[in-house]
């Protein structure tokens, strides 16, 4: 299976590095951007998973280690079941 | 009292942290690998800083998924006494042994400087023998040092007086330009619910000896070997 | 995919010229195979073969009764007694740190610090020299900041402070940044490991990182000059990864705790080429590798490219025989492979096979240390002469107190706290004095030794003249030290010049490295390892002549050491030293007037060896309370660095004589051989008394007080300015470039 799982700061945690391209897109002329919020994703590639697990195997994996949930939300996305 | 210095895979401030308690106490560190699942019966932990696993991913999160960390865990649970210094404390928060995160420095760049800390408490054997209002000098050496938590847990820190260290100037008072990292309330060190589990960014290990500035950190080992003594 | 076809023009297109293409084929006797010709391109170019400064290297002082590694090695070791000793080189990542400023500075770090660790030694302290472009050009901010995060991400990740150093703007690094770093460790003097492969039979280990097409040819790219289509090409920039090289640090220093390495070498600069090559080189024995087992990062990769990879945190290692499972085993401790990818043998010869296929085969020698070595033309640069003609009178008269605050402001002398703050100076718990100090100060665990650091040079004084300006750094960095109250021991240099075809540049380079020459040895002071880079040029234009010295000294007292810093209002200041008020190449000059003109200030080596015994002997009897070197800026900067760096508010009351001397001259002329010292009330006299009998010139020259710096010129008012003024123009100096 293939899948991506996407990492992102929960609202209302400060992004300062998100502020920081903020303002240097801004600078660049692009006035219109009014917020950026940084993120990671991961592209995760396994064995074969029995149908309809996937997704719960997936978020285990972000519960587990790949995110923070003091802090972080997820998402995941299976690519290629 | 015996002491144990865990050691992960990347841990760069671990010889600091062992040669921490012979420096100060005249005690031996017993030193754990990350693989071991027993403190061999130690009464006080230490997980040193810098850059388990190299910060990958984030600050202390494969360092918390590490066999020894369920063995620190029982420890605190069973009321044991642990430090967590720099990426000590990113660990002991990943593990959720202490509540909150530390995020990237406002900053947003590595910050190494001298700060002046305020002991914000009494109340535990790390700071029993400094006393509150105690000013205390020492190193931060960080890029992810910037102390986050929810509305809710933050005022049940404060409720609980579980705020060990705050950032403050050199007087002794709050003031955001010696706010170094952008911590919410200024807060550098935090305690467990039931005290026995301390996490600070600032590096007590490297302020305790006069030869290097400042040996104000000791303090925090003799206070914890006066704790010991006397229960 | 097949390997091109090797012919002249592919030769040539590597780099070789048509005399060494001549060479190979005759060393060979056939034409080389397309893997033989990598080796060829890149044992034979600038970076590893240095054959264009060979014959000028030779002249330089090496021995010395406490060097235990000269150079030749990976780095040299330099006894410090009680059983101790240091390793230290210094080397440059210019090319990298200007196509990728962040991972070129990172991998810089990451191969300085392998190659001290490889000689056995723990790495206890990085220093680095920096120099960029114009403060105001359009990619020094950006350079800049990507510099120093990478040598800080590097260096703090992997445990080491970064306690010094020195940063330099000028437009001739416009289009050549330079990035010198310097890595010292600690080692026992009996426990010296080397690059040799000796030992028939004796298994050759791949340890660390797997290999990937990155840095291929980086070797021969530092060798040769950028242009416009070389800063579009963008070749594959190397990624450092310091958690791996520090599992790789404890890994090897765990190994070599046990006699089971015979020879240790990084895989640097033309990765596995170069260190296979070398350590049978210098074993004089043979080697046989079996490339297929190379652990590999990227599929399909061919032989010539896993031979010229740059993959970093990599290392080779010669085991004793045998012993191959313990090597396995401390090194799966720490989550690295360890592969055995050839042995030992005694043919003299490289072979080098690929499942089965013998796809190199060359004799050691003549590739590794038979290498060309020309003595290329020189020519003393046109125009030098009417450069260095000054008519100091023609300059209009300045402030004293606008001038000083134009000086501290500038971001050549202003306060580099920006760059330091984001270095860990003080994981490791041994860092006595860091950035900001004359020179570093690390103390030795287990004894009451430290050891002090100083990297120095002054490039315009060295575009001025080479070799006053290769003494003048020698014996700059040596007073650095001896003003923390250290005893110089011992060198390494980062030599960084432009194109060496061009017949100036050679002259250049040949007049520094004699410069440098004399002063070590009259200092006593042995080179010990070092690095030459060259073709730092763009489109044309050269860098200035820029001679990195990195000095290292012994202090066997660490209570008796100096700091700059002023201590006590009413402490007496003496200047040691005479006062000339030469003003040619000064900063005053260059920062006040635009001029980088004149000569440097002429250096006599046996004032200057007089004044560093005088420092030490201050330090050793306890007769100075700080110490601190002037140099660039000249008296009146010196005095007010000693203020600011007391962390409060402590300024002077300075009472001088002109003495003929113009205001300018007197305050910022900028003379070798000079020092400030303070010493408590009424004990001036100690110091002055030892002066005498040292034949030190000192005078007091005022006394600290607070908040103020006060300046009388011949009894009458010169400058008087609030510490609180100097200070937010020294602290701000940066921000117009950093933000």
């Amino acid at each position: 299976m293939k899948a991506r799982i996407h990492v992102f700061l929960k609202e209302g945690v400060l992004d300062p590095q998100g502020k920081a391209v903020m303002n240097a897109l801004r600078t660049l002329g692009f006035g219109e951007v009014q917020s950026v919020r940084q993120g990671k994703f991961f592209d995760v590639e396994t064995d074969p998973l029995a149908p309809g697990e996937s997704e719960a195997r997936l978020r285990e994996y972000c519960q587990k280690l790949l995110a923070n949930p003091v802090i972080e939300n997820y998402r995941v996305e299976v690519l290629e079941p | 009292m015996k002491v144990a210095v865990v050691r992960f895979w990347g841990s760069n401030c671990d010889h600091d942290a062992i040669e921490w308690a012979p420096r100060v106490l005249g005690l031996a560190s017993e030193v754990i690998w990350y693989e071991e699942r027993e403190l061999r019966g130690a009464d006080l932990v230490v997980l040193p800083g810098g850059f388990s696993y190299g910060d990958y991913l984030r600050p202390g999160a494969m360092a918390a998924r590490t066999p020894v960390m369920e063995a620190v865990i029982a420890h605190a649970r069973r009321g044991g006494l642990v430090i967590g210094i720099c990426n000590g404390f990113q660990v002991l928060c990943e593990v959720g042994l202490l509540p909150g995160a530390l995020l990237r420095n406002q900053t947003l760049t590595f910050l190494h400087q001298e700060v002046v800390l305020r002991c914000e408490t009494a109340g535990s054997p790390f700071t029993a023998g400094i006393g509150k209002g105690r000013l205390l000098r020492m190193p931060i050496a960080h890029g992810d040092g910037n102390y986050f938590a929810d509305a809710a847990t933050l005022s049940r820190l404060k409720d609980e007086d579980r705020v060990a260290f705050r950032y403050v100037d050199a007087e002794g008072g709050l003031d955001p330009a010696h706010n170094p990292n952008g911590s919410l309330d200024a807060i550098a060190g935090i305690l467990s619910e039931g005290r026995n589990v301390l996490g600070m960014m600032p590096h007590p290990e490297r302020a305790s000896e006069a030869l290097l500035g400042s040996s104000d950190g000791a303090e925090i080992l003799q206070s914890v070997l006066g704790s010991f003594q006397r229960a | 995919m097949a390997d091109p076809k090797v012919t002249r023009a592919l030769a040539l297109q590597h780099g070789l010229t048509d005399e060494e293409w001549e060479k190979a084929l005759s060393i060979l006797g056939r034409t080389p195979s397309y893997p033989e010709l990598g080796i060829f391109s890149v044992m034979w170019s600038e970076h590893c073969s240095y054959k264009s400064s060979r014959v000028h290297l030779r002249r330089f002082p090496t021995k010395g009764p406490r060097v235990l590694q000269g150079p030749g090695e990976n780095a040299g070791v330099v006894d410090i007694g009680d059983g101790w000793a240091v390793c230290f080189k210094m080397e440059s990542h210019n090319h990298p740190s200007y196509i990728e400023p962040y991972q070129g500075a990172a991998t810089g770090v990451g191969g300085i610090l392998r190659d001290v660790f490889t000689m056995g030694a723990r790495p206890i302290a990085n220093l680095n020299g920096l120099f960029f472009g114009r403060p105001d050009h359009p990619k020094t901010a950006h350079l800049m900041k990507g510099v120093v995060a990478g040598i800080g991400d590097y260096g703090n990740c992997i445990g080491v402070p970064t306690v010094g150093g020195q940063v330099t703007f000028n437009p001739c690094y416009d289009g050549n940044i330079l990035v010198n770093a310097f890595t010292l460790g600690l080692l026992r003097a009996d426990k010296i490991f080397r690059g040799y492969a000796s030992g028939v039979g004796n298994p050759v280990l791949y340890v660390g990182s797997k290999t990937g097409r990155d840095g291929i040819h980086g070797a021969t790219m530092a060798s040769a000059e950028f242009s416009e289509a070389t800063e579009e090409k963008r070749p594959t920039v190397q990624v450092g990864d310091p958690f791996t090289e520090k599992l790789l640090l404890e890994a090897c220093l765990e190994l070599m705790a046990e006699d089971v390495i015979v020879g240790i070498q990084d895989m640097g600069a033309a990765g596995l080429t170069s260190s296979s090559f070398e350590m049978a080189g210098r074993a004089g024995s043979g080697i046989r590798l079996d490339l297929d087992r190379v652990p590999m990062r990227e599929s399909g990769m061919t032989p010539y490219e896993i031979l010229l990879s740059e993959s970093q945190e990599r290392m080779l290692i010669v085991a004793e025989q045998g012993r191959e499972a313990r090597v396995r085993e401390i090194f799966h401790r720490w989550g690295l492979d360890a592969v055995a990818i050839g042995e030992v043998t005694d043919t003299g010869r490289a072979e080098i096979f690929w499942h089965g296929e013998r796809v190199v085969d060359m004799p050691v020698g003549p590739v590794s240390d038979q290498a060309p070595a020309y003595e290329r033309p020189m020519r003393e640069p046109a125009g030098l002469q009417s450069r260095t003609a000054l008519d100091v009178a023609s300059l209009p008269p300045v402030a004293p107190a606008a001038a000083l605050l134009a000086l501290m402001g500038h971001p050549d002398l202003c306060s580099r706290r920006w760059v330091t703050t984001q270095y860990d100076q003080t994981v490791r718990t041994n860092t006595v004095l860091g950035p900001g100090a004359d020179a570093a100060l690390v103390r030795i665990k287990g004894t009451t030794k430290a050891v002090a650091m100083s990297l120095d040079v002054n490039p315009r004084y060295c575009k001025l003249d080479p070799f006053e300006g290769g003494r003048l750094a020698v014996a700059e960095s040596a007073r650095n030290v001896a003003c923390v109250g250290a005893k110089p021991l011992a060198l390494t240099d980062c030599l960084n010049f432009g194109n060496p075809e061009k017949p100036e540049v050679m002259w250049e380079f040949a007049r520094s490295v004699d410069g440098i020459s004399e002063a070590a040895a009259a200092m006593e002071t042995p080179v010990v390892s070092g690095n030459v880079s060259f073709y730092n040029e763009t489109n044309g234009v050269g860098i200035h002549p820029t001679p990195t010295i990195g000095m290292v000294g012994l202090l066997e007292e660490v209570d008796a050491r100096l700091d700059p810093a002023f201590k006590e209002p009413g402490d007496a200041i003496v200047l040691l030293g005479e006062t000339f008020g030469h003003l040619g190449g000064s900063a005053a000059l260059w920062v006040l007037f635009g001029l980088e003109a004149g000569s440097p200030p002429s250096l006599d080596l046996s004032a200057e060896l007089r004044l560093i015994a005088l420092l030490q002997e201050l330090a050793a009897h306890g007769l100075a309370r700080s110490a601190h070197d002037c140099s660039e800026g000249g008296l009146l900067v010196t005095v007010a660095e000693c203020g600011l760096a007391s962390g409060s508010t402590l300024g002077a009351d300075l009472s001088l004589a002109t003495r003929g001397l113009s205001p300018l001259a007197r305050l910022f002329g900028e003379d070798a051989s000079r020092a400030v010292v303070t010493a408590p009330r009424g004990g001036e006299q100690g110091v002055l008394e030892t002066a005498a009998r040292l034949n030190v010139p000192a005078a007091v020259i005022g006394t600290v007080r607070r908040e103020r710096l006060v300046v009388r010129l011949d009894g009458n008012p010169a400058a008087d300015l609030s510490m609180a003024q100097l200070r937010a123009a020294w602290e701000n100096g940066l921000r117009p470039i950093v933000g």
